[in-house]
Parts: structure tokens; C-alpha cells; sequence
């Protein structure tokens, strides 16, 4: 995996070996160090000039990074079928949208408190994602990810025409502020929606993790490889891509319930199918099949449209000439074409690209040392 | 009476646009397995190119007569440039990882309107026409835009000539083979990569074709036109066929018409519900029509 | 001309998926006559001449008419002067016949020899106008054979040409390709010993992934105890070992999918 380097590197490096052994023994401790940080975000006031407006636990820093972490944490579940199972869906932002939706339908139309209308959410979540999932796994390849599209599409014209009022159409749906509960509600409230979007990170790198580690996703890598080996030892891949697809599908629905309580409100943005086209360029932009790589892509994505959306409108962007400008103007041209490069230059992502550096750098010392040695 | 009229051909209209995507389309995923998501923004491109061109900044073209026939020549021949420019760049060096070329074509699907909308806004921008294709005729009673007519034609005469290419000529019989068998024809001795530029510069034609006449039908062009476009030509590419020209062509009247009755007589995006609906349905029931030979 | 075999593989390896299918595989094809490729099911002779086309990927030395062709792309392998006749006949179902044999004509490199094709198979010109999928298979062989002798090749590859036609359509088989030995030699995968004693003068035999024995073929077969060992045929003490018609003709296993394929039966 990604995280992994091969021992045989450091010790050419000579020396260099071993200060290179103890960062090593303490890198294995990164996560909890990192984890600790984002935990103590909201607390500090540093400031973070050109990578965030404000400082870091001012509430527009804290909005964006929370929804940078929802972000992340929902390219990491769509991996779970595009890089361990091989599937390629293009219609999962159907269920991060009907959680959302589901949720916020349950809590302002039939009145129930937020915390029970999440869970009925994530129930709705979790069976439209059951139901369109054995409907859709009948077929693979390419057929699979054309059917997905279609039923994502089909939700995303649905939530536009707005039959009977309920889905807002365009306007989309806004939570009134009294019906949240107060801690949750209001611009004050902003570190609680940070460690709640916090949460849903973790949970998800740890159903992930703990997932891709089972019985099961063994038979996922399997599938993933080769489908029919997975048949001949007579496996039924269906089950298990089913299983996939509804995991993905829940871990994407709690996504669209803490998405919801981060923005206040649920937008068709999140049916369309650009939608799901953006997770797929953050997972593949990190890299797919990896455990950190989503979530860096979709961290970095989420990220990058914002931040260079706010760029765009400064008076240093609309100074520059036109060559400049013209792209800076647009986040989603960078990135679609940072995506295609990717794609076709660097199978495997950021998270890949130390690995492939690596090689290179160690043959350029050696080649210094070399012209030293007399 | 005059109102069903009026949707026929509006709905024949709407099916000449699919079909003038869809064609290409289909010919590409039948003879290569590449799912083109960036078909949606060659025919922005056709569309915007046509503008352009039409709105005064080509030497010669303009918004009447025969100005506007060469702003449309030009948004056509600027579609199959950029066809053939992303076959040759993205889609080549990918040729042993089918899914990556999936993956790069939906990059340029996401990255071309992003550009567009960059460089002349994200907003419609009213699209220039001869005065002659702006009006109305009458037919059985109903008041037709002259425009529906131009597109009909517009796609017969693709279809034609798709037609006349696929069955008479040598590049034609190579494109019919390599749909049924590529590794058979690189063994008889063809070179089949020049016939996937080749279909990727028809298909890339065909659709901006589609964009330039498709501004003529909306009366403006917008980046998101062609995306928008695209999954109604997945559906018509599927129930037509994959590799068949014909079997599009059928569909795409039938998508069209069915898209604008149901529209009409029932609630509005009923259709288009009806359409997507159907295209899973389509897959479901004959999945062999396209996972037959893909990645 | 040189007097060097005219098509000279070394050391041929192919893999597909992670798994070995061709380990090291030496063949010559001899500058006239016909060299059969023998073996039993699975011991990769279709894998072979798939390689040796670069249909497959693979790694070796392959020299055709004394030049290295491993690096080359498949099509520009074959213009060099070879006529392939598939496993499966390769026959493009949805075209007529005449478009199977048009297809394989080579612009600018000669005129296409229709006369010698319809006089084999004048079944071909009377069918001109009929879909290929609609033919029979011995009709099928026909197309397949017939699209080899179009272009006066250098070498005809026939990768089991007789597979489940009937005894009557194997004769005639066997007669056009004595024919089209004369104009270019042939490299023969077979598994009807008849048809090897009829027509080979070299072979080359493989087993598990790997060239066995290479000798004359007249040779071979005269040895009982060779074929035996070798082919695993008379093994219940056939007293005409090369008269036995090899029993089901399931490649299955020595068929490669190629990766495409692979996937696609994978994801279907």
C-alpha cells in the first residue's frame, strides 16, 4: 500500500539510515498526531494566510475545512466500490442526497426531533441504496455504470420538477433554525458541526479499514482483479458487491445528514450527476484503492473549488491577462484537466507519487555520491 | 390536432439533435469500447464555435445566408479538430486500460464547459440565425418553426451519409469489421487505430454538427448544453444498438417523440423521467447488447 | 533468398493475467512445405501462433523472413506477408463474404488473387452477396482459408482448420491447403493426425507451454511409443495411432482471452 517504503531504499541512503528509522518508528504514529490536530482545530487562532481566509477557528475556516472533511470522508466510501470492488458507479450521489433530503423531509414535514429523523434518514438511505443496488449489480461493466447513472438521473430530474412541493426544486429545502437542536443550530455553533463532520471522517475510515480487512473485502480485492476467479471458487460476487454498494451507500447517506446540518439545508447540487463525477475526480485525483488517497483527493478538491472560487473573484486574478485569468476564473477546468492528467500520466494519484519520486531522487544521491567518492 | 403536429415535429426536431450525438457515440463505444463522456462537450464546442464565428469574428461568416452556412462549417470542422486532437492525446496512450479511458473522456467532459463558461460566461448567450430559419410555417394548422426542419434534414443527411461511408467504402467496411471482431482485422493486416481517429473525427463532426444547429433550436448556447444532451444519447445509443447507425437513428425519433408527448400531455419532466427510467430498464433487460464484449 | 527458416521464434513467452501460458516455445517454419505445431489441449499452440502475431503480449525473438518482428504492431507483422486462418475462423459474421475476403485485400501491394480463391472455392463466388454468420462452418473455413490466399503471402498460418467440420469438408480442407502449401508454406496447428501424415513434413511439438520435440513429422508419427508420449494418443493401443481423429476438439484451456476479454467476461 501506499504508506509502505521499501526498506532497501534507506539503507542505499547510508547514513541517512537512521535518523530515516526513527522518523519512520514515529510516522507510524502520523494519524493520532493528525487526528489529535483537526480535534483542536477550532481552538486555535492561527492564522493560515493564502490556504484560509481567516484563522483556523474562525467559523468560515471551520465551515470550509468541516465540509473539506465531509468531503474526503465521502470520496473515501465511494472508493469502496470504485478502488476495492472495481465498480464504477456514476450515480452515488443519489444517496448522499436522500439522506439529506430524507432527513430533512422527516424532521420538518412529520415533526420528529433531529436525532431520530437522521437515523429514519439513513434507514431511507441505506434501502434506496439496497433497492437500486440488487437492481442495478444484475449487470457489469460498463452497463452497471450506465444504469447507476440513469437512476441517479432519474433522481436528480425528480428533485428538480418537484412534484407536490416536496423536494423545493431548485431552491432546494432549508432546515428552519427551530427545529435543530440549539447546539447545532447558528454561525456560533460552527466548532459543533466541525467535530460532527470530524466524526463522520473517522467513522468512515474506520468502517473502511475495518471493511476492506474482512472475509469480505478480501473477496472484494478478489472480485476487483478478476471476477470470474472469484466464481470459480465458488463465490457468488453478486452478494458481495451488493454488500459493497449498500456500505457505500449508507456511509454516503450519513454523509448527506451531516452535509445537511453543515450547510443548513438540502441543494439538488448534490443529486446531479456532475456531482458524482466530482467524487470520482477526488478519488482518483488521491488515489484510488488506497487508504489515505480519497481522502486527500476529496480534502484537496473540495479545498481547491472553494478556495480558488474565492480567488477568482479577487483583484489579484482580475488583474492578470486573460491566459491567466480565464482558467483561474473556472476551479472546475483545473481540476477536470489536473484529472486527466492524472488519469493518463499518473495512474494511482497524489498519494502515489512519493513512491514514484522516490526511484528517481535515490538514483539522483547516488549518482551525487558517486561523483564524490574520489 | 395542430398541437399534436407541433410536438411531432418538435419531437422529430429534438431526435435529429440525439441522433446527430448518438451516431458517433455509438459507432466509438461499437468499435472501441470507449463510453465517450466528452461527446456532451463536442458539441459545445461545435455550438460555441459556431457562435463565435457567426458573431462576427470569422472573415466571411455572419448570422445570414450563406454566413451563417460557413460559421456552420467551421463550428463542425473545430468539433472534429478537437475530436481528433482527444483521441490522439487521451484516448491512444490508454488503449491497453479501458477504464482509464473512460476516466479521461469524463475529465474532458467536466473540463470543456468548465473552460467554456470561463471564456464567454456561465450564462446563454443568444445564438444568431439567418432570418429565413427564425420563422414559422404553417402545416396541418400548427405554426412550425422553420429550424425543426433544418435539423431533420441536418440528421437524414448524416444518416445518409453514414449510410454510403459504412456500406461502400474501404474505411467503412474496416469500422463495420472492427465493431464485431478488432484483433481479427489488425490480423488481416489493418492498421485499426487510424480507423478509431477516424470515427472519433465522424463522431466529433456529427455532434458539433448537432451543437451548431442545436443553438438554432434553443436560440442560444450555454456550456452546459451538450452534457445535458449526452444521457438522452446514452439512451438512444443503447436502445439502438451499440455500432449500429440505424438502430440510433430509430431510437432517437423514438426518445425524441416520447420525450415531448409525455412531456406535454402529462407533467412536466414526466418524459424525461420516462426516458432515464427506460434506459436502466434497456440495460437491465438486454445487458448482453452492451457488456457483451466490454471492459 | 536465404535458406534460413523463414519464420524463426526463440524463447517465446507469454503471460496473461499473472499466469504463464508460453514459458520458452523454439519454432521454425521451414522455407517451403508445411511445418504442423502439435500437442495436446492446453499445451498453448494457439497461444503460440497468437504471439507470434502479437496478439497476445510476449516477450522472445520472433524473425520473419530474417527480420526481429517481436516489437511490431500485429497489422504491420501481417503485411509483411502473412495469411492468418483463426481457431474460431474469425469470420465477420455481419458481412457478406465478399466483404470478409474484401477486407482482406492490401491496398497498393499487389492485385488480390480473386482467380485462385474462387477456384478452390467456387462455393465463395456463388455465396458472394450472403451474410458470413449465415454459412456453414466448412463454408466458414472456406472464407477464412480463402482470405489467406488472397494476397500471395509469404506464410499461411492455419490454426486447426478442420476443427468440428465433417469428415467430407476435412477432405476438401485438406486438399486446398496441399494446394496453398505449394504457393507459400504453411505453419498447421492440428490435432487430426491424418491430416498431419497427409500433409506436414516438419512439426514442432509442444507440451506444457514448451517446444518438446522438433523433427520431420513422418518421423514422429512412425513412432508409436513418440506419440504416445508426446500427444497422448493410442494410449489404449490404437494400432493406427495417426488414423485416430483426436476426440473432442475442447481448447478451451489453451485459449487465451485476451485482457480485454478478460475483463469483459469478468464484468458481464
Amino acid at each position: 500500500m501506499t504508506t509502505a517504503t521499501p526498506a532497501r531504499e534507506a539503507a542505499t541512503a547510508g547514513d541517512v539510515a537512521a535518523p530515516a528509522g526513527t522518523l519512520r518508528r514515529y510516522g507510524r504514529w502520523w494519524p493520532a498526531v493528525a487526528l489529535v490536530a483537526l480535534f483542536a482545530a477550532p481552538y486555535s487562532s492561527l492564522p493560515l494566510p493564502g490556504l484560509l481566509d481567516g484563522p483556523i477557528g474562525s467559523a468560515g475556516s471551520l465551515q470550509l475545512l468541516a465540509l473539506c472533511l465531509v468531503f474526503g470522508a465521502l470520496a473515501t466510501g465511494y472508493d469502496l466500490l470504485l478502488g476495492r470492488t472495481g465498480l464504477l458507479s456514476f450515480g452515488h450521489a443519489l444517496y448522499f442526497a436522500a439522506g439529506s433530503y430524507a432527513t430533512e423531509l422527516i424532521m420538518v414535514e412529520a415533526g420528529l426531533p433531529f436525532a431520530v429523523s437522521a437515523v429514519l434518514g439513513l434507514c431511507c438511505g441505506v434501502a434506496l441504496a439496497a433497492a437500486l443496488g440488487s437492481v442495478a449489480l444484475r449487470v457489469g461493466g460498463i452497463a452497471f455504470s450506465m444504469v447507476t447513472l440513469a437512476f441517479a438521473q432519474a433522481g436528480s430530474i425528480l428533485v428538480e420538477r418537484d412534484p407536490g412541493g416536496v423536494t423545493g426544486g431548485e431552491e432546494g429545502r432549508a432546515i428552519p433554525a427551530d427545529k435543530l437542536p440549539s447546539s447545532l443550530a447558528g454561525i456560533g455553533n460552527t466548532a459543533n458541526l466541525y467535530w460532527i463532520a470530524l466524526a463522520y471522517l473517522v467513522l468512515t475510515l474506520a468502517v473502511v479499514h475495518w471493511a476492506v480487512r474482512s472475509p469480505t473485502g478480501r473477496v472484494w480485492e478478489g472480485i476487483k482483479e478478476n471476477e470470474r476467479r472469484v466464481e470459480v471458487l465458488g463465490l457468488r460476487p453478486y452478494g458481495f458487491k451488493l454488500v459493497a454498494f449498500v456500505l457505500a451507500g449508507a456511509l454516503a447517506a450519513v454523509g448527506g445528514i451531516v452535509h445537511l446540518l453543515l450547510t443548513g439545508g438540502a441543494t439538488p447540487q448534490t443529486t446531479t450527476s456532475d456531482f458524482t463525477l466530482s467524487l470520482l475526480v477526488m478519488v482518483v485525483l488521491g488515489g484510488s484503492g488506497s487508504r489515505w488517497g480519497p481522502l486527500v483527493g476529496g480534502v484537496l478538491y473540495t479545498w481547491a473549488d472553494h478556495r480558488l472560487g474565492d480567488l477568482a473573484g479577487s483583484e489579484t486574478v482580475s488583474g492578470l491577462p486573460s491566459f491567466l485569468r480565464v482558467p483561474l476564473s473556472q476551479p472546475l477546468f483545473l481540476l477536470g484537466a489536473l484529472f486527466v492528467v492524472m488519469v493518463v500520466a499518473l495512474p494511482g494519484g497524489l498519494t502515489r507519487l512519493p513512491a514514484r519520486l522516490r526511484p528517481v531522487l535515490t538514483a539522483g544521491q547516488r549518482r551525487v555520491a558517486a561523483r564524490e567518492r574520489p | 390536432m395542430s398541437t399534436v403536429v407541433l410536438l411531432a415535429v418538435t419531437g422529430l426536431g429534438l431526435g435529429a439533435l440525439y441522433f446527430l450525438v448518438a451516431s458517433g457515440l455509438s459507432l466509438i463505444f461499437g468499435l472501441m469500447d470507449v463510453l465517450n463522456f466528452a461527446h456532451g462537450a463536442l458539441l459545445s464546442v461545435g455550438a460555441y464555435a459556431t457562435w463565435w464565428a457567426a458573431d462576427g469574428h470569422l472573415p466571411g461568416a455572419g448570422s445570414g445566408g450563406p454566413g451563417f452556412v460557413l460559421a456552420v462549417c467551421f463550428g463542425t470542422a473545430v468539433g472534429t479538430v478537437a475530436a481528433m486532437v482527444l483521441e490522439l492525446a487521451l484516448i491512444r496512450p490508454l488503449y491497453d486500460r479501458p477504464r482509464e479511458q473512460v476516466l479521461a473522456t469524463v475529465g474532458v467532459g467536466l473540463a470543456v464547459p468548465a473552460l467554456l463558461s470561463a471564456i464567454w460566461g456561465p450564462d446563454a448567450r443568444p445564438f444568431p440565425g439567418p432570418a429565413a430559419l427564425s420563422g414559422t410555417f404553417g402545416l396541418l394548422g400548427a405554426h412550425i418553426p422553420v429550424n425543426r426542419l433544418v435539423l431533420i434534414g441536418a440528421a437524414a443527411a448524416v444518416l445518409v451519409a453514414l449510410r454510403l461511408f459504412l456500406g461502400g467504402t474501404r474505411h467503412g467496411l474496416v469500422v463495420r469489421a472492427g465493431v464485431e471482431d478488432r484483433a481479427m482485422v489488425t490480423a488481416l493486416g489493418i492498421d485499426v487505430r487510424r480507423a478509431f481517429t477516424l470515427v472519433f473525427a465522424i463522431g466529433g463532426a456529427a455532434a458539433a454538427l448537432g451543437g451548431a444547429l442545436g443553438g438554432l433550436y434553443y436560440g442560444s448556447v450555454d456550456p452546459g448544453q451538450g452534457t445535458s444532451l449526452l444521457i438522452f444519447a446514452f439512451v438512444v445509443v443503447v436502445m439502438g444498438g451499440m455500432g449500429s447507425v440505424a438502430g440510433a437513428a430509430l431510437a432517437a425519433v423514438g426518445v425524441g417523440l416520447v420525450q415531448q408527448f409525455a412531456n406535454y400531455y402529462t407533467a412536466s419532466g414526466l418524459g424525461d423521467l420516462a426516458v432515464v427510467v427506460l434506459l436502466a430498464a434497456l440495460l437491465l433487460l438486454k445487458p448482453r447488447g452492451i457488456t457483451g464484449r466490454l471492459a | 533468398m536465404s535458406t534460413g527458416p523463414l519464420l524463426a521464434v526463440r524463447d517465446l513467452a507469454v503471460v496473461i493475467g499473472g499466469r504463464h501460458i508460453l514459458h520458452g516455445v523454439d519454432l521454425d517454419v521451414a522455407p517451403s512445405g508445411v511445418t504442423a505445431l502439435l500437442g495436446r489441449n492446453g499445451a498453448g499452440k494457439t497461444t503460440t501462433v497468437r504471439g507470434v502475431l502479437g496478439l497476445v503480449p510476449r516477450t522472445g525473438s520472433v524473425r520473419f523472413l530474417g527480420e526481429e518482428t517481436v516489437r511490431l504492431p500485429t497489422h504491420a507483422l501481417v503485411r509483411r506477408g502473412i495469411g492468418y486462418a483463426p481457431e474460431d475462423r474469425g469470420v465477420f459474421a455481419a458481412l457478406t463474404v465478399a466483404e470478409n475476403l474484401r477486407l482482406a485485400e492490401r491496398p497498393g501491394a499487389g492485385e488480390p488473387a480473386y482467380g485462385l480463391v474462387h477456384e478452390l472455392f467456387p462455393e465463395l463466388k456463388a455465396r458472394a452477396k450472403q451474410l458470413a454468420g449465415t454459412l456453414s462452418g466448412g463454408q466458414q473455413q472456406m472464407v477464412a482459408i480463402g482470405r489467406t490466399l488472397l494476397n500471395g503471402n509469404r506464410l499461411i498460418i492455419a490454426d486447426e482448420p478442420t476443427k468440428g467440420l465433417a469428415p467430407k469438408v476435412v477432405t476438401e480442407v485438406a486438399q486446398v491447403l496441399e494446394r496453398a502449401a505449394q504457393a507459400a508454406p504453411v505453419l498447421l496447428v492440428e490435432q487430426n493426425l491424418a491430416m498431419v501424415r497427409r500433409l506436414a513434413e516438419h512439426c514442432v511439438v509442444l507440451a506444457d507451454g514448451r517446444t518438446a520435440h522438433r523433427g520431420p513429422a513422418a518421423g514422429l508419427l512412425a513412432d508409436p511409443e513418440a506419440t504416445r508420449r508426446l500427444l497422448g494418443v493410442g494410449r489404449r493401443g490404437t494400432a493406427r495411432p495417426e488414423e485416430h481423429l483426436m476426440a473432442p476438439h475442447d481448447n478451451q484451456a489453451a485459449r487465451p482471452a485476451g485482457p480485454a476479454a478478460d475483463n469483459g467476461k469478468a464484468g458481464a
